[in-house]
């Protein structure tokens, strides 16, 4: 793996903005930055700026404003040295479906000037890693979803990028698909490689991201590790239901003394914010025993980063809790 | 530089022959209108002002070459009008890749199709009576002028898909080229053809294409129409190469 980053931020993103021609701001002066060997989630609804922001970090695009420095090198007067240094994965897998696996590896490390010798190894060891050796051979046009996204990520390692840019790697793919993928990029982030990978699923988000951004319209709404973001709009709540929910107002008094705030009740329901999360409901338990309170149902709610989303943008993450679709057929 | 061209006109050859709905008609339509005015048109050889010829399929074949030709840069854009739409052209542009290598290489996968094409119908020629009058060396002669001309029809391709980046439109826009080359002394001997065309003809690169690859299949090895009609090719070629890369660079900077 390179070392030429280290010490020096792996992107740098300073007011950052593209208006398009139509006088559409895509993306408004957004400032961010990732470390090296971060996975660093870029969360967001459809049309909020994510894909815009990465073709500009790939090279892909103009900024109309703002400085970003990739690997060290900025964008708009050090592109080559920029392009040299990054993987990408864009939004759909941008493969030919006449050429099979493994010409399309070739040609990727033959563009990254990686000898012919050194070619056949590196791109036979990239297959096998993405799980793709049987289907080397066959033309892309024949693969799935997912095999065309492990394709696409491998060809994207050819080179070992420094940053690897991955913008929705698992949209529209099966569960199946989507978790193997998640593993690699926990394996990527393990080997070191920066990771700057784009989500609408909150999941995704919460499972890969060491820190996250949250676009919305255009602009970053909020930055910071998962558990961060979510402690900042609450603590996790305990929620329970009585049995004998008859005498609730007793039953407050019980557990008030646990949280911060006042319990408050709405039928046999009791709610207590506590701030030692799963740690502090055996001690509650233990005094709604003590005065004869029998607990019918309890669960402890965490803040998600939908929560977080809505209250920085007064809406839900659109599209992120959609289904998953149903496992293809490979 | 070269790696890069190499390697991606290696993958526009093996795509050309896996996608035979867009190799085909290079060879199919001009195959069927030469039939059609070797059939049909045989007695225009006696037209006063018809320069001699042993037949009309002798005289017809380089105008059929230069059809197919043209065909050829109609499939260069169509390829590169389709990686543009499919992402793909995004890949090559996000790679550390020269530029220029992704106009260079359809031009020069062009060239190659282009002496397959010239092959093809010196043999159905051969094949079907007609003579190459200046031999081997007459063989080159029209090779070299087809592949020149083929890579720069290619880049005629390329610019228009560049600048269309779509490729129905391409598709669209193509048959323009077609409306030229009626207007040269390709189909036609020069001397026949009436005011304005014969003006026209003149000063289009098209018919010193097609008279130039005419001149050794149907006449003979004289030098000057052969070297007019390279002349011809390569002003087609670098004039559409250089506004191709030209095109290219426009539309990264415009990104």
């Amino acid at each position: 793996m390179c070392n030429s980053i280290h010490g020096i931020a792996a992107i740098e993103v300073i007011g950052l903005g593209r208006e398009f021609k139509d006088g559409l701001k895509a993306v408004d002066g957004i400032d961010l930055e990732v470390a090296p060997g971060e996975v660093y989630g870029f969360l967001g609804p459809n049309g909020a700026g994510k894909t815009t922001t990465v073709r500009m970090l790939v090279t892909l695009l103009r900024p109309t404003g703002g400085h970003a420095r990739v690997a060290g090198y900025d964008v708009e007067r050090q592109p080559a040295q920029v392009r040299r240094r990054i993987g990408v994965a864009l939004q759909e897998a941008a493969l030919d479906p006449l050429m099979t696996g493994s010409e399309l590896i070739e040609l990727q490390a033959t563009l990254h000037g990686i000898t012919p010798r050194s070619v056949r190894a590196r791109g036979a060891e990239l297959i096998a890693r993405v799980g793709l050796s049987q289907a080397a051979d066959r033309r892309v046009g024949t693969y799935s979803g997912g095999m065309r996204r492990r394709l696409d990520l491998a060809m994207a390692l050819i080179h070992d990028p420094e940053v690897l840019f991955l913008d929705e790697p698992t949209t529209g793919l099966d569960p199946t698909s989507r978790l193997t993928l998640w593993d690699e990029v926990r394996r990527l982030r393990d080997e070191g490689t920066t990771v700057f990978l784009t989500t609408q699923y909150l999941e995704e988000a919460d499972q890969l991201a060491d820190r996250l951004g949250i676009i919305a319209a255009g602009k970053l709404v909020a930055a910071g590790t998962p558990a961060a973001l979510k402690a900042e709009i609450g603590r996790p709540h305990l929620d329970l239901v009585l049995a004998n929910g008859s005498d609730l107002e007793r039953a407050r008094d019980v557990v008030a003394r646990f949280g911060d705030q006042r319990p408050t009740t709405e039928g046999c329901h009791l709610s207590i914010e506590i701030a030692l999360g799963a740690a502090g409901i055996a001690p509650i338990l233990r005094a709604l025993d003590d005065a004869g309170f029998a607990v019918a149902e309890l669960e402890l709610k965490q803040p998600t980063l939908d929560d977080v989303f809505l209250a920085k943008t007064g809406e839900h993450l659109e599209g992120a809790e959609e289904p998953m679709p149903a496992p293809e057929l490979a | 530089m070269r790696a890069s061209v190499r390697v991606l006109a290696r993958r526009a050859l093996v795509n050309a022959t896996r996608r035979l709905q867009f190799l085909a008609p290079l060879v199919v339509f001009p195959t069927l209108l030469l039939a059609i005015n070797v059939g049909g048109l045989e007695r225009t050889t006696t037209l006063p002002g018809f320069p001699h010829v042993d037949g009309f399929l002798d005289f017809q074949l380089a105008a059929a070459i230069t059809q197919s030709l043209l065909l050829g840069g109609v499939g260069a854009g169509i390829a590169v009008a389709l990686d543009i739409e499919g992402g793909f052209f995004d890949r090559l542009v996000a790679s550390p890749a020269p530029r220029a290598a992704i106009v260079l290489a359809r031009v020069l996968a062009a060239g190659v199709i282009a002496a397959v094409q010239v092959c093809y119908f010196l043999v159905l020629g051969l094949a079907f009576g007609a003579e190459i009058k200046g031999g081997l060396i007459g063989v080159v002669c029209v090779l070299a002028i087809g592949i020149v001309a083929g890579a720069g029809f290619g880049a005629i391709g390329v610019l228009i898909a560049l600048r269309a980046r779509s490729a129905s439109v391409v598709q669209g826009i193509f048959p323009i080229v077609f409306v030229v080359l009626f207007v040269s002394s390709a189909f036609f001997p020069a001397e026949l053809l009436s005011s304005p065309a014969d003006v026209v003809a003149a000063y289009n690169p098209l018919s010193y294409i097609a008279e130039g690859m005419r001149q050794p299949i149907a006449f003979s090895n004289e030098l000057a129409p052969v070297l007019e009609g390279l002349g011809a090719a390569a002003a087609v070629a670098g004039t559409a190469i250089g506004l191709s890369l030209l095109a290219l660079r426009g539309r990264l900077r415009d990104a």
